[in-house]
């Protein structure tokens, strides 16, 4: 209990932090701290697996891919966010707008499900990997799904030589 | 755990195309000689081939994963003949367009192993890996030649654009799973067959369809989602979209085929919508094309009007529809692949298109060339007793039998309207004098006079002595529930 309310609230403070900072390389920045904590949230829960794709994809892939679109349009600094001279009325563009309503509906809904207790019974999942999410997840990947897993491998494989091909002088 | 029984033989041609197009890619190291990787690349497609016609039909395999059954082995057979005659047309021609004359070879092999996955793919996972592995290598094909600049601009709209598409088609397959509960065609068949109405989420699957048709619907150009196809068709080399052309839309309607047979046992709302979706595909196909002064843009929108006459038969619904689109299919694989062939023949080394005036005067030229262009172009605006009339009547009667007698109209209607751009280019070659410019192309060699030659005597084939192929098709048709 104790280290999920250490990483629970260092993942709230790293989703302000990414919404506040007037530097977008910070907000990325920020965006890595909440992902590795969302990690290590779902090893909490026993979902391994889940916790190390959170690490690959999101906080490898993705915060790299932002940091790339931002070096690419120049990372200055944003002035709007807390600029005094406007009135709170006036900072409300449509995308903040949009972003406040998601945020709103995403509370309502999770309040929605643990108020009626639909939320609760998803809990037990997770003991049903009797051996850890890894070991489920594997053993379903190499036996029903093996096929398109194999098949999977053949799309890298067009990937690579396809990346190759383009990306050589002619 | 239980382990899983592998049934190696059903995806043999899928074996055989990837492990040949692995060991283009090392002989590629250390071959000077390209055209070897080519013959190479050929036995390998027929190599494939072969195996589909030592195999019979069987039951589900990969934990029902994949289903060699009548409609996936010939739809198999299919793409790999169009593999294989647009590897011989390629030999020849290639080191016009690259370099990389080797992966070119190993992207078609893959091209068309993801093609043949996608039409024995009996699961939504393994449709969706399959049509991923065909778009991905076709995006890089078309891009191949790189010193023009139509197509690179053409792998990139067709990129982008198909990923658009892929996106469509995974949330109306994750739209089905949520009203069914499972990826499993076989599955969503038995599921709905009983409760029809008591689905969990029963409105979704509609829509989940109808998301699907979208993405499939990009993938086989029908209108309104047709818009990369003349841009593509145009920039991408032609040998490229020769195979592009007939492959995607043999694996891809396959694969159509096989999800609406599964679906078939519910309320078929989506039928109409495919009829509407025929309709628009085959009168706007037709229209556009009659406007076209190049050739290749001529073919292009020419296909999506098939792709519309082949729509005709699925909106149909029942067994004669669907064995209508497949030998539909075949026809079409070869008359296609042969127009775009004697399209090769006639263009320049350093051209990537043709013009219909370079085709004046063919006949006085190349009287072979111009005889066999002038088959290829009867047979797509379906003059007996070729292929393509027979390919239309099956699929027209399937819409009258299913009491869309409307439908076969406009079909027939738009079949006429086809005819005056298909009857313009032999005109073009019989009557007209010679273009002040008609400088000679070089002459075809045989590789690409075997590739027209075989076209041609199939689409005649096809035509006069259908026993054979209609026994496969109605024995493949005949093991889908439709109704």
């Amino acid at each position: 209990m104790f280290l999920f309310i250490v990483f629970a609230l260092i993942a709230i403070v790293a989703g302000l932090g990414v919404i506040l900072s007037r530097k977008p390389v910070y907000s990325a920045l920020f965006l890595l701290v909440n992902f590795a904590t969302l990690a290590a949230l779902y090893i909490m829960l026993q979902a391994q697996f889940l916790a190390a794709v959170q690490i690959i994809v999101y906080a490898g892939a993705i915060v790299v891919l932002i940091l790339f679109v931002i070096m690419l349009i120049g990372g200055g600094e944003l002035r709007d966010i807390r600029d005094p001279n406007k009135t709170l009325l006036r900072r409300l563009t449509a995308p903040r707008v949009t972003g406040a309503v998601l945020a709103l509906l995403l509370l309502a809904a999770i309040g929605y499900g643990l108020i009626t207790g639909t939320l609760n019974s998803a809990s037990g999942s997770a003991a049903a990997f009797n051996n850890g999410s890894v070991q489920a997840i594997a053993s379903v990947l190499y036996t029903d799904y093996v096929l398109p897993f194999e098949l999977a491998s053949v799309l890298l494989l067009v990937g690579m030589i396809g990346a190759v091909v383009l990306a050589k002088n002619e | 755990m239980t382990f899983p029984t592998l049934n190696l033989p059903v995806i043999s041609p899928q074996i055989v195309l990837v492990v040949a197009a692995l060991v283009i890619l090392i002989a590629d190291l250390v071959i000077v000689q390209k055209r070897i990787l080519g013959w190479i690349s050929l036995v390998a497609a027929l190599g494939a081939l072969a195996t589909v016609f030592t195999y019979r039909p069987a039951s589900p395999a990969f934990q029902n994963m994949a289903l060699a059954d009548g409609l996936g082995l010939f739809t198999t057979a299919a793409v790999l003949i169009a593999a294989a005659l647009a590897l011989l047309l390629s030999v020849e021609r290639v080191a016009d367009f690259t370099r990389h004359a080797g992966a070119y070879y190993a992207l078609i092999l893959l091209a068309t192993a993801g093609m043949t996955a996608l039409t024995i793919a009996s699961d939504f996972m393994t449709i969706f890996v399959a049509i991923e592995i065909l778009s991905l290598a076709l995006y890089v094909l078309s891009g191949f030649n790189r010193r023009d600049a139509r197509s690179s601009e053409a792998a990139l709209k067709y990129f982008l654009l198909g990923a658009f598409a892929s996106g469509f088609l995974l949330y109306g397959i994750a739209l089905i799973y949520g009203a069914t509960g499972t990826t499993n065609l076989a599955a969503i068949a038995q599921g709905i067959a009983p409760l029809s109405v008591s689905l969990p989420f029963a409105p979704l699957l509609p829509l989940g369809v109808g998301l699907l048709l979208v993405g499939l619907g990009f993938k086989v150009a029908l209108v309104p989602f047709h818009m990369w196809t003349p841009d593509v068709y145009q920039g991408a080399p032609t040998p490229v979209t020769a195979f592009m052309s007939v492959g995607t839309k043999t694996a891809s309607f396959a694969a159509l085929i096989r999800v609406l047979a599964a679906l078939g046992s519910h309320d078929r709302p989506w039928l109409l919508a495919l009829a509407g979706l025929a309709v628009l595909t085959m009168t706007l196909g037709n229209l556009a094309a009659l406007r076209q002064t190049s050739l290749k843009r001529m073919l292009a929108y020419s296909s999506i009007a098939h792709a519309g006459y082949i729509v005709t038969g699925l909106a149909a619904g029942n067994p004669r529809g669907a064995e209508g689109a497949l030998y539909y299919l075949l026809a079409y694989t070869f008359m296609n692949l042969g127009a775009f062939a004697v399209l090769l023949a006639v263009q320049r080394r350093e051209e990537n298109d043709v013009s219909v005036e370079r085709l004046h005067g063919l006949a006085a030229r190349q009287p072979v060339l111009a005889v066999l262009m002038a088959l290829f172009m009867f047979s797509l605006a379906g003059i007996p007793p070729l292929a393509g009339f027979f390919a239309k009547l099956y699929v027209f009667s399937g819409a009258v039998e299913a009491g869309l007698a409307w439908l076969a109209i406009v079909g027939v209607i738009n079949s006429a309207i086809g005819a005056y751009y298909y009857l313009r280019v032999t005109v073009a070659m019989f009557m007209s004098e010679p273009a002040a410019d008609a400088a000679e192309a070089p002459k075809p060699g045989w590789p690409v006079m075997a590739t027209i030659a075989i076209a041609a005597l199939a689409t005649l084939l096809l035509g006069i002595w259908q026993f054979p192929w209609m026994q496969s098709i109605i024995q493949a048709v005949s093991t889908l529930a439709l109704r």
